[in-house]
């Protein structure tokens, strides 16, 4: 909202987040607000902004939000078109790794050996299966959309930079923000923000910006921890630590893990300063991502209290507390 | 310096055990609390702050007797409760120990000169060598006392020493440095103790030209009750140790010492190995006692162990006389002092209104497990740089410098805030019911909707610094 000065339209898909923002007949969006299919969130919000130019009101802008349900399996029909549009909204996924509304069903965002109602601790690879789901931020990169970013609840200063900076710009943006979900993770309610933490700080999940397909910043990790001590407190991981457990799991789970790392640069300023992302066999950022990454590594952009300083509106006055950007 | 007159000073010779405690210490390092007092202390001298009595005068009279740490502490409180305050001081000069002990080089005089006059500007009467010798002839003329002539007796000990041995008090050797007469001690320079007042005494030694300064003490040096940072200092302006040694014998230039070992107690026991070591004079420094005279025919009044007894509210035995600082059965340190001053004060207060002493709200620690250090910004201590080498074995400077204004800053930022809202906003954020109303008032910025608030503990977790507690409900 302050991103837009006010002037904001959402339009939501189904899931977790209408059910317990609306529940009929009442709303708790102080905004106009459209709801319309579980599958088609993209579509009404590129709707929406199509009429909004053809009424000449670019002053208002446009959201979408759906779970990672609603995104990556239902509505990715919808989202790609928008994105290859180029339609002038900012599409919100917020992931927390499973159909939760209706019970904790598995998405193509869930990620390998959790255990949902549909894919159970069961069998020779117990929880969901290894080497399927897809990434949607990297397939949004792939249509070289304005903006894509990946943020977690953990770091809410950097979301709210993050929506402010997909604001700036016009076109299809993509913010992809990854949310525990207790209920359906079997985790403590008070450990959400520290799961959010720690699936960064694993390299589990790369919190990172990226400009028409090229990535411009990432987060590092600033205490690196294994994969296991994000795993652990997660009921939907329990089968991986029973006895005997499944220590080859977690073991493929580490190596995607360090392979974000990678790919990404993720490791502390310091400790390998980008040779990872230069010297991995297997990365995939092409050479003039590497330069912009230096680039920006030169500039300053890096650098954790430029970060943070920039991320940080008024936390100057308190910089024994200055939050990670 | 609602609580304490003497930041400057506490910021130089205090042991610091508050840092010892610091929750930041199981993070990295403990936050430099005395380096930040001894910052903040000396900016108000250098600002000029002075303190007001906010409170009509009550009429009553109390006398101090000393004007230590301890003494000058009740007077400052006695003063700013309204009471009139007299200070009946032996010496030529206010300030005890911080004065005709502690050395120049480890507290500048000009600091102790500021914080005193602070005190006296409240209206305080010091009476210079006044010294109260019959307590009981004076009582009367007072509505209450507040003793605190510490320690002075150098405690001596049955040394054998030939006729032209030399043999002096430290404590003596340090108060005639300050009075202006220079101890005479030769080139090499014995030492006999292990603690604080031993290395003061070695250093100054070292200091007034001799080329030798050893220190002989009976056990081992972890048990020497001098404080590491002591130790250390005198160490690196090259004070020699002796441990495991008792002195047998004085002579003119040398000293007969025993090799002692320890038994299984952890007790030195004499070995019965002599040696002789060159000395042309030797030091004593082996604590100190209290001159109790003046309390002669005191009624009531209750004398243990050479310290006078008192209650939790520093009352002596008899009734309207209070005591505190080294002249009582607690550690022996400036900072214990001051606060005696402080207690004293506020039961005196009590004792002379008839009202019970305001309680003293004492929160529960805020303990490490509480905190989420993962929102605190990784910042190395830093440490306060010390004089070279060359002007630390020369002259009477101050060793340990002051940091400037932005590295104090930086250092008080490491401060966590341990148990107390800083208003980061963090609560605010992470709530998922948006249950957290923010006041944004003063002292209340915070209010938890207690309609909204399912119990998830996410804001207890997220805390930074602890200040939030969940406790179940009643029901
Ligand atoms: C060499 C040395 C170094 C020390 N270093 C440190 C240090 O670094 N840090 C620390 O915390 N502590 C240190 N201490 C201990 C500390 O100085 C004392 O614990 C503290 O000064 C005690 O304060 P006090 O007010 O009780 O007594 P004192 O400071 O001893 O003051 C008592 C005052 O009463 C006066 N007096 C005595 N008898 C009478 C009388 N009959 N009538 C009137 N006045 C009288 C004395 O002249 C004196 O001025 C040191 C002590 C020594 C000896
Ligand atoms: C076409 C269609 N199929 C199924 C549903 C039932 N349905 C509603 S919400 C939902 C799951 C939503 O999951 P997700 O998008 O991940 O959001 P979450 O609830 O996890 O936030 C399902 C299956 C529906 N509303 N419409
Ligand atoms: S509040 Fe500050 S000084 Fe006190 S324990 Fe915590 S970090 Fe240390
Ligand atoms: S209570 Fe804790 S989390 Fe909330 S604003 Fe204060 S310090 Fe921050
Ligand atoms: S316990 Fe949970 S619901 Fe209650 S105020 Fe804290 S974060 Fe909000």
């Amino acid at each position: 909202m302050r991103a837009t000065d006010g002037k904001l339209l959402a339009v939501n898909s189904t899931g977790c987040l209408e059910v317990f923002s609306t529940p009929y007949p009442e709303s708790s969006w102080q905004l106009p607000w459209l709801h319309s299919l579980f599958g088609n969130g993209p579509a009404v919000a590129a709707g929406v902004a199509a009429a909004l130019r053809a009424r000449g009101r670019d002053d208002i802008r446009v959201i979408g939000q759906a779970g990672d349900g609603g995104t990556v399996d239902i509505g990715f029909g919808t989202l790609s078109g928008m994105f290859e549009r180029n339609d002038d909204v900012l599409f919100v996924c917020y992931d927390n790794e499973g159909y939760m509304n209706t019970g904790v069903q598995r998405s193509g965002a869930t990620p390998p050996a959790a255990t949902t109602a549909n894919t159970k601790a069961l069998g020779p690879e117990p929880g969901n299966a290894f080497g399927q789901g897809k990434n949607v931020p990297l397939i949004a990169m792939a249509h070289e959309i304005p903006y894509v970013a990946t943020a977690t609840v953990a770091e809410l200063r950097d979301l709210e930079y993050k929506v402010e900076r997909a604001m700036s710009f016009r076109g299809a943006r993509y913010l992809h923000v990854f949310v525990p979900c207790p209920l359906g993770w079997g985790a403590a309610s008070a450990d959400t923000i520290k799961l959010a933490r720690l699936v960064k700080e694993t390299g589990m999940f790369p919190v990172f910006e990226a400009e028409r397909g090229e990535v411009t910043e990432v987060s590092r990790i600033r205490r690196q921890v294994p994969v296991e001590d994000y795993l652990r407190p997660q009921r939907r991981y329990a089968h991986l630590f029973g006895d005997p457990g499944r220590p080859d799991s977690v073991a493929r789970l580490q190596a995607s893990a360090d392979r974000n790392i990678a790919r990404f640069g993720l490791l502390p300023e310091g400790t390998r300063d980008g040779e990872a992302l230069r010297d991995h066999p297997r990365h995939r950022l092409q050479p003039c991502q590497q330069d912009r990454l230096v680039a920006h590594r030169a500039r300053g952009l890096h650098e954790p209290d430029a970060a943070v300083q920039r991320r940080l509106p008024g936390r100057g006055e308190h910089p024994g507390l200055a939050l990670r950007g | 310096m609602e609580d304490n007159p003497f930041p400057a000073i506490m910021g130089r010779v205090c042991y610091h055990p508050c840092e010892t405690a610091c929750n930041r210490g199981q993070l990295d390092e403990a936050v430099g609390i005395n380096s930040v007092e001894r910052f903040v202390g000396d900016e108000a001298i250098r600002q000029g702050w002075t303190v007001s009595v906010d409170v009509p005068p009550t009429g009553r009279h109390v006398l101090v007797v000393g004007a230590g740490p301890s003494g000058l502490s009740a007077a400052y409180h006695l003063a700013r409760r309204g009471h009139t305050v007299t200070i009946r001081e032996a010496g030529p000069m206010a300030g005890g120990m911080m004065r005709f002990g502690i050395p120049r080089y480890r507290l500048s005089r000009d600091v102790l000169d500021a914080e005193v006059r602070r005190i006296l500007d409240l209206g305080v009467t010091l009476e210079l060598d006044a010294k109260v010798t019959d307590l009981m002839a004076l009582k009367d003329e007072y509505d209450a006392v507040f003793l605190a002539v510490g320690a002075q007796l150098g405690r001596r000990t049955y040394i054998p020493a030939g006729s032209a041995a030399h043999v002096l008090d430290a404590v003596d050797m340090l108060r005639d440095l300050e009075t202006g007469e220079k101890p005479l001690l030769g080139r090499k320079v014995a030492v006999y103790g292990g603690g604080n007042t031993a290395m003061d005494a070695a250093r100054t030694a070292k200091r007034l030209g001799a080329s030798e300064a050893v220190v002989v003490y009976r056990r081992t040096q972890d048990r020497a009750p001098a404080h590491e940072s002591e130790l250390a200092e005198a160490e690196d302006e090259g004070v020699l140790f002796k441990w495991l040694t008792t002195i047998k014998q004085v002579d003119a230039g040398k000293l007969v010492v025993e090799r002692m070992e320890l038994d299984d107690s952890g007790f030195p026991q004499p070995t019965g190995e002599l040696d002789e070591l060159d000395a042309d004079s030797l030091v004593l420094a082996l604590g100190q006692e209290t001159d109790l005279s003046l309390l002669d025919g005191v009624p009531g009044l209750v004398v243990d162990d050479g310290v006078v007894a008192v209650g939790p509210d520093l009352m002596t035995g008899c009734p309207g006389i209070f005591a505190g600082g080294d002249m009582v059965p607690y550690e022996r340190s400036v900072t214990v002092a001051i606060g005696h001053g402080k207690r004293a004060a506020r039961h005196i207060d009590a004792w002379l209104s008839g009202a019970a002493p305001e309680p003293v709200a004492r929160p529960a620690p805020a303990t490490f497990d509480t905190l989420n250090t993962w929102y605190y910004a990784d910042a190395p201590r830093s440490h306060r740089a010390v004089l070279d080498r060359a002007r630390r074995e020369s002259t009477f400077d101050e060793v340990v410098l002051g940091h400037d204004e932005s590295t104090a800053l930086l250092e008080a930022r490491r401060c966590m805030s341990c148990g107390n809202c800083f208003g980061c906003d963090n609560c605010y954020g992470v709530c998922p019911d948006n249950a957290v109303i923010k006041l944004g008032r003063p002292g209340e910025s915070y209010l938890i909707d207690l309609d909204y608030c399912k119990g998830c503990g996410l804001c207890v977790a997220e805390c930074p610094s602890g200040a939030i507690q969940m406790f179940p409900e009643e029901i």
